[in-house]
């Protein structure tokens, strides 16, 4: 198969292309970042999701199918670049599918998309609506972007599309959003709040998306790995000192005295947990996560 | 230290047909560690201070999903917490009763760890739903907080009850056990609660008691379990069906309360009552 991923400079998406190139797949990459050591057997393009030398790519190339990675979270980039990039180039990229003839897309999203909120019960099912964009401004645009990449499914019937819920995930490239709230020694937690995480192996991860293109998967997926364990027990696990502030103190140190930067209004995520239900993604791919939740902390504290 | 790691108690958590994690949590952030500490004074306030005896714990299924049905009085929630240590220090089979919690305690902080790692989520359907579908034993109060705060005058009479449990049962095919708590009342005595108070605190209601201090009264109690029930159906029936079948665990309920009742020789019974594998022994 010939697969084209975008964003593929970001950490999961290099393990993906990797597991893709070994199984005999063809890989073809967009990302504005660079990949210097890029390996053989994938074919990288610097370029931008919503420029014109993005669209030569599928013009010229004809991909079979999308996997598409090239999300920006709150972390990194500012509001109005994060929907431009998010919303608009996932339109973008679902109008050039339909238009060149792809056959399989896959929007790898994520399982913060439901939002954390203490009335809400735990192992979320896809047809839940997200409601992550009422008290996390900073994830409308990434709940917006999961939404349109869903409506593909009636958009273009003949367009086989899946949408991926993935939960966290650890491992040596110590890059996602749960590496980066567990990058310092010191973690910040709220008093009195000890949420549940659900996290899996960064390789299970890559296996797991590699998964959805091979079986073709259509609809909307949770995928996740082991049970989750409260948030203590990963800052225990990962070698970090959990430091407990109350609620009102919360925000000010966030950023500082060697504390992880989060918008203010992340704190929820830090007081109610966000657990999803994957059993419709096991079923349809028969994925099996190689690596325990206390594998998966203790290999992100000794690598 | 005994106080807070009873060897019966840990015995019997670790006989819980359960599956727990490398970190001792089940898939719902139940913890082992949790458990042992918090049911070791509730088992010394089970066996010393409220002298609790246990009748029909041979009804509870030893593993398997199912539901007990109980009356809720007292105000403190010591019935429930007697009623879910009756259960774990079963040593014929030891269950976990996991029950579902007022929405006002899941925002709390504190409280809401604390319950989660006891095993009692949001009382939410879905997670009686998720409970059961992993056979688990779930303790339901139908009359909900009303019950709990039911004023002295008006004991062991149940008040209105929510039918959303039988439905539960139905969808989920679980059995429905039956379950008196007597001695509630008596151990704590509501006389009227603080009304302004509660809206200040956000709670359901602030009660006072003749001993003036939120803790029971060193009152002998009883529980009573029924023979399981089973209803036909799969939980989309009109309401009128429904509220039958909940009318009937209702009677099977003042059944169990009324013989419960008549077994105490006073109401203030400060002396345990023989249970029934003390009579068999003797």
């Amino acid at each position: 198969m010939k697969i084209l991923i975008t964003g593929i400079s970001g950490t999961l998406a290099r393990g993906v292309a990797y597991r893709l190139t070994r199984r005999g797949h063809q890989v073809i990459g967009i990302d504005r970042r660079p990949w210097p050591d890029v390996p053989e057997g994938v074919e990288m393009h610097q370029a931008d999701i919503r420029k014109r030398p993005a669209e030569d790519v599928f013009r010229i190339s004809r991909p079979d199918a999308l996997i598409h990675m090239a999300t920006v979270t709150h972390f990194t980039t500012e509001t109005e670049e994060r929907y431009r990039i998010n919303l608009g180039g996932t339109r973008k990229l679902f109008e050039y599918c339909h238009e060149y003839g792809v056959k399989q897309a896959i929007f790898v999203g994520r399982h913060t998309v439901y939002g954390a909120t203490p009335d809400s019960p735990l192992y979320h099912t896809e047809d839940e609506p997200p409601l992550a964009g009422a008290a996390f401004k900073e994830l409308a645009d990434l709940v917006a972007a999961d939404l349109y990449a869903g409506s593909a499914l009636w958009r273009w019937p003949e367009l086989n599309t899946a949408v991926l819920r993935l939960c966290y995930f650890l491992g040596p490239s110590r890059g996602g959003t749960l590496a980066g709230f567990l990058s310092k020694s010191k973690v910040p937690l709220v008093l009195g709040f000890d949420p549940l995480y659900q996290l899996m192996h960064e390789w299970d991860a890559e296996e797991a998306i590699t998964l959805a293109v091979e079986r073709q998967l259509r609809g909307v997926f949770n995928v996740a790995g082991p049970p989750p364990v409260p948030l203590s027990t990963v800052c225990e696990a990962t070698g970090k000192r959990a430091v407990r502030f109350p609620e009102p103190l919360y925000p000010s140190v966030l950023g500082r005295f060697g504390f992880p930067y989060l918008p203010p209004s992340a704190i929820a995520h830090v007081k109610y947990p966000i657990v999803i239900d994957n059993s419709a993604f096991v079923e349809a791919t028969g994925f099996e996560p190689r690596y325990t939740a206390k594998q998966t902390m203790e290999g992100f504290r000794w690598n | 230290m005994s106080f807070l790691d009873d060897a019966q108690v840990r015995r019997n958590v670790d006989r819980l047909p359960i599956e727990f994690d490398d970190y001792g949590f089940d898939r719902f952030g139940l913890s082992k560690k949790t458990l042992i500490r918090a049911y070791s004074p509730m088992a010394l306030m089970y066996r010393h201070y409220l002298k609790v005896t246990a009748f029909g714990l041979e009804n509870v299924p030893a593993e398997g999903r199912a539901m007990v049905i109980a009356n809720h009085s007292g105000g403190l929630g010591a019935d429930a917490a007697m009623i879910f240590t009756s259960l774990l220090l079963n040593d014929a089979a030891p269950r976990l009763g996991q029950g579902m919690a007022e929405y006002f305690l899941t925002r709390s902080p504190f409280a809401r760890p604390a319950l989660s790692k006891l095993g009692h989520l949001t009382g939410l359907p879905e997670h009686g739903e998720q409970l059961l579908k992993d056979e688990r034993l779930l303790v339901v109060f139908p009359e909900g907080a009303r019950g709990a705060g039911k004023l002295y005058k008006d004991r062991y009479k149940l008040v209105s009850f929510g039918t959303g449990f039988m439905r539960l049962a139905l969808k989920m095919n679980a059995p429905i056990i039956p379950c008196a708590f007597i001695g509630g009342e008596e151990s704590f005595p509501q006389l009227f609660h603080i009304k302004w108070l509660a809206k200040l605190v956000g709670g359901p209601f602030v009660p006072v008691a003749p001993q003036l201090i939120y803790f029971p009264l060193p009152v002998a109690c009883q529980v009573y379990y029924g023979s399981p029930m089973h209803f036909e159906g799969d939980g989309s029936e009109p309401d009128h069906v429904i509220r039958q079948y909940v009318d009937e665990v209702r009677h099977a309920m003042e059944r169990l309360i009324s013989i419960g009742l008549d077994a105490r020789p006073q109401a203030f019974m400060f002396e345990r009552m023989p249970g029934p594998e003390k009579e068999r022994t003797r």
